[in-house]
């Protein structure tokens, strides 16, 4: 492992992207409106302007609806998409500078690696899952021949999957098998960072828990920070110290995760933890529980959005005039935690 | 490589008529491999005497008109006609394919370009383009098979485009470029293979066109010249004859022809089966 | 399995359900056995991990199983009538009338090339004796009755043109467009967000309530299925381990799977370290020996007599277990 670099591991700051839609850009177009001016294109602002770090050994937990711009802002971090603006810092690197389409080749990729949502979908349905867990190693760490062997043995052995299945392919193996080829290819390079995208979405509970346990020795083990990005709150709950609530781009809360969800700030973290399915042992029908809140509607136009606005505005049980004239900041509401709402 | 021949006896006992084209292909193989050998007579070897015979005890499938045993012909034309399909396919989808997948993969203005190509092809009726094709460049066998390659480029292409953006967005296609692989490298060693089983059965079935189109131009007198063994030509100068009653000359070339263009068909598709590894169980 | 006497005839009765698939491996036997009733007006979640047949279950008693599975015994009594031995005709007369079914992925379930007003239309033209004329206002009322809003505009887009959450409840709009007796839905929730998830089942529920009608909701997560329904059935490998009311389920569970599965889903006071994985795995359906109790090979409370045909003990109010050593 390279020295550690003071500071946090991962510093992301004001990193925003945004996506061209529609309007009329061919050729033709241009061509023809010479003598008027072309009106700027539509802007999708699917991540804007979002600041967090991570720290050494801390896993961060990132949560947000469909549509919250969590896809984006995890492939800007994993460089495979190119940020509109902002900075991404690696201990110290500055990853932004790099441009995702030649980023294969560049000496940082080994240090941030992912595992997928959808294990079978994330892997090539031509390669046995040696191939699959060989192929960084052979990338990025150059190794061939007995060596890799080795190496790739030894991967199965850490995720417990059996030396057996390594000559299978996907479609031959089950979910949690498939999820352990996953892990085992994302580790393979020793990354400093791993994101997780929904690791345990598809899988069955009893082989959930599992996965997650596995992957919290691992983290132990190889001394990796993660960031977890899910649906499903109870797991985020598990296993992060940290959580983030995105909403439609923006980051509106963020703190260490047993007061997130002890106590969420932002009414749009308080109708998540609220719509969490929960038995209630004392008997009280679902509409009386306390705390209980839905939301109604659907997100506003990520497109072009009013800087001046609100994003939850129209959704928010609380909505005032001022939420439509200034748009609320992060700031602080307790020792670590931020909030990005007016009453909060 | 003993679970593929499992695989394959699987796949063959499951599906006896896949077994026929597979056996009827090894029949093939060993008419074009072993032709010259096992031919009963010199297929180029003129016999006025024995002119115009039907099909009989010493000649099978009767004589033509210069005398020659039109048996012993079609097994020799058989190297010729397989030899140019394979080359025309190998070419076609090495041309195709390659264009298609980058096309599909990266978008923009690669795959304007092989789009509008393709159209250029397209545009034409094939056969009058490859006809074109072997006038401009010259009356050889080369010509044939490179003729050919090129009317079928954009079939190769159209499919090859299709599979390549499906895949484009795949998880897999994600993690190989998390994992080190430049863009050319995801493209030939990830997307790739995974096209390949389309374009199996895609080789296959140009296989059959390009025999025909091969026997076609010979049959117009481009490409292969007589003497040369060839089922287009044969049927071409069979055709002469069957009005005045001699039906054996073009008939079995013709058969032989029809044969053979089934044959590919039916393999195209038993070949995807064994190659496709989501078929194993 | 029996339930409870009710008060009144139950709306869908299954009894002693089995159901094998023939595959190129063998005959797998999907379900064996399986019993359970839904009362009109509630809620019954079929609740199991992968394999456990629970989507089977749903798709034997809507006689649209994919053509390699055969009922091998059992009845599902509907309004009186057994749905396994009718016609396919009859059976599609009930279909979408009587008994209706949402899926999964809602926007691959919707016909990708028509607007959604006019799916709904088709149904109540269908079944709901509307005319050709009509459908349209009465497909843009069950929109409003989904509470989508601008339904008039909504009812032309095309399904790839929603969100998620709006598919499924366009789903929904078609699926109760007819009022039917009993809805069967299948993961109605799985890929939807927390808060879409929620909004949907509390549309459900409330639709059910308004109609008196029977819902049978099949899931893998229990806290789902205890949060929304009345009761809760729990499958195992195709057999019906335990039946209750969610509550009695989630504070005692009888039955070992149970409560196996009750300590691997994460909750509130729950740390990682304290969840447990349930040992072993499913066992092959395609064995001629399998034991009579499926789950007994990964038992760890397992007697001599597990290896006997399952009895049901009744162990509370509407709570059975199928179990001979129960917790």
């Amino acid at each position: 492992m390279t020295v550690a670099t003071p500071g946090p591991l991962l510093d992301v700051a004001e990193l925003a992207k945004r996506f061209t839609v529609g309007g009329k850009q061919g050729l033709l177009a241009r061509a023809t409106s010479f003598r008027k001016p072309v009106a700027p294109l539509p802007q999708l602002h699917a991540v804007d302007e979002v600041s967090f770090t991570i720290a050494r050994g801390e896993t961060v937990g990132l949560v947000g609806e469909s549509g919250c711009g969590k896809s984006t802002l995890v492939r800007l971090i994993n460089r495979l998409l190119d940020p509109t603006s902002g900075s991404i810092r690696l201990g110290g690197a500055e990853l932004a500078d790099f441009k995702a389409r030649d980023f294969a080749g560049n000496p940082h990729r080994a240090r941030i690696q992912m595992v997928f949502q959808d294990a079978g979908d994330s892997l090539n349905p031509r390669y046995t899952a040696a191939d699959a867990i060989a192929d960084p190693v052979r990338r990025l760490k150059k190794m061939s021949g007995a060596q890799l062997a080795a190496r790739v043995e030894e991967l199965a052995d850490m995720t417990g999957l059996p030396r057996e299945l390594l000559s299978r392919f996907p479609h031959q193996l089950s979910g949690g098998q498939k999820a352990r080829v996953g892990i085992a290819r994302a580790i393979a390079v020793e990354p400093e960072l791993l994101i997780l995208d929904e690791p345990t979405a598809a899988l069955d509970v009893s082989v959930q828990v599992v996965i997650l346990q596995l992957l919290q020795q691992l983290k132990r083990e190889l001394g990796m920070s993660y960031l977890f990005v899910s649906h499903d709150l109870n797991v985020v709950r598990l296993l992060c110290d940290r959580v983030l609530v995105m909403y439609l781009g923006k980051v509106v809360e963020q703190g260490p995760a047993a007061e997130v969800f002890a106590d969420p700030r932002h009414p749009y973290t308080k109708a998540l933890i609220s719509a969490i399915p929960q038995v209630d042992l004392e008997g009280a029908e679902p509409e009386q529980r306390a705390g209980r809140l839905r939301l109604g509607g659907e997100p506003r136009s990520p497109i072009d959005p009013d800087p001046t606005v609100c994003r939850f505005y129209g959704r928010c049980p609380k909505g005032t005039p001022r939420c439509a004239e200034e748009m609320p900041l992060l700031h602080p509401a307790g020792t670590a935690r931020q909030v990005a709402c007016h009453f909060a | 490589m003993l679970p593929l021949l499992r695989h394959a006896r699987y796949v063959l006992s499951e599906n006896p008529v896949t077994g026929l084209a597979f056996g009827l292909f090894a029949l093939f193989l060993i008419a074009a491999l072993f032709g010259p050998v096992l031919a009963p007579y010199n297929p180029l070897q003129s016999n006025a005497a024995m002119a115009l015979k039907p099909p009989s005890a010493a000649h099978w499938f009767g004589t033509d008109q210069l005398g020659r045993d039109i048996f012993s012909r079609v097994l020799v034309a058989t190297r010729l006609d397989l030899t140019i399909a394979f080359a025309s396919v190998i070419l076609a989808f090495m041309l195709g394919a390659l264009s298609g997948v980058a096309a599909g993969y990266f978008g923009g203005w690669t795959d304007r370009i092989v789009g509008r190509l393709a159209d250029t092809i397209m545009a034409f009726p094939l056969f009058v383009l490859a006809m074109g094709i072997v006038a401009a460049l010259g009356n050889e066998v080369i010509n044939i098979v490179i003729a050919t390659a090129i009317i079928n480029f954009p079939l190769y292409a159209r499919v090859a485009r299709a599979e390549a953006n499906v895949r484009r967005d795949a998880g897999f296609v994600e993690a190989a470029r998390l994992s080190g692989n430049g863009e050319a490298r995801v493209l030939l060693g990830h997307v790739l293979p995974n096209i390949m089983p389309i374009m199996m059965v895609q080789m296959s079935l140009t296989m059959g066109y390009a025999i025909l189109n091969a026997a076609g131009l010979s049959f117009i007198g481009l490409g292969v010249r007589p003497p040369a063994a060839e089922w287009g030509i044969m049927v071409a100068e069979g055709a002469n004859f069957i009005q005045s009653g001699e039906w054996w000359i073009a008939l079995f070339p013709g058969a032989t022809l029809m044969l053979a263009v089934f044959c590919f068909n039916l393999l195209g598709d038993g070949l995807r089966d064994i190659i496709d590894p989501r078929m194993r169980t | 399995m029996t339930a409870v006497p009710a008060l009144s005839v139950p709306a869908l009765s299954v009894e002693n359900l089995s159901v094998e698939f023939r595959t190129r491996s063998g005959v797998v036997k999907v379900l064996e056995h399986v019993g359970f009733s839904v009362d009109k007006g509630e809620t019954v979640a079929l609740v199991g991990e992968s394999g456990s047949g629970k989507s089977v279950t749903a798709f034997a008693v809507m006689g649209i199983l994919d053509a390699a599975g055969k009922v091998t015994s059992g009845r599902a009594l509907f309004g009186g009538t057994d749905l396994l031995a009718l016609s396919e005709h009859d059976l599609a007369e009930q279909r979408g009338r009587e008994l209706s079914m949402i899926f999964q992925n809602p926007r691959t379930a919707l016909n990708p090339i028509r607007r959604v007003g006019r799916q709904i239309a088709d149904v109540l033209v269908r079944h709901g004796g509307a005319t050709r004329n009509d459908a349209p206002r009465a497909a843009i009322e069950m929109l409003k009755r989904v509470r989508i809003p601008d339904p008039e505009r909504r009812a032309e887009a095309y399904p790839f043109e929603l969100s998620g959450g709006m598919c499924q409840r366009i789903m929904i709009a078609i699926a109760l467009a007819c009022r039917p007796a009993l809805l069967i839905a299948d993961e109605p929730t799985t890929g939807l967000d927390v808060t879409t998830q929620a909004v949907i089942m509390d549309l459900i529920g409330e639709l059910a309530g308004e109609a008196g009608m029977a819902t049978i909701f099949i899931t893998h997560d229990l806290a789902l299925a205890a949060e929304y329904c009345d009761r809760i059935v729990v499958m195992h490998a195709g057999h019906i381990v335990e039946a209750a009311p969610g509550r009695d389920l989630f504070a005692h569970p009888r039955h070992p799977y149970s409560a196996k599965l009750l300590a691997a889903t994460p909750g509130e006071t729950v740390a990682l370290e304290d969840l447990a994985s349930i040992p072993g795995g499913l066992p092959d359906l395609r064995r001629s020996d399998l034991p009579a109790c499926r789950y007994s090979d990964r038992c760890e409370r397992r007697l001599e007599q597990c290896i006997q045909p399952l009895p049901q003990h009744t162990v509370g109010e509407r709570h059975v277990v199928a179990c001979w050593n129960p917790l």
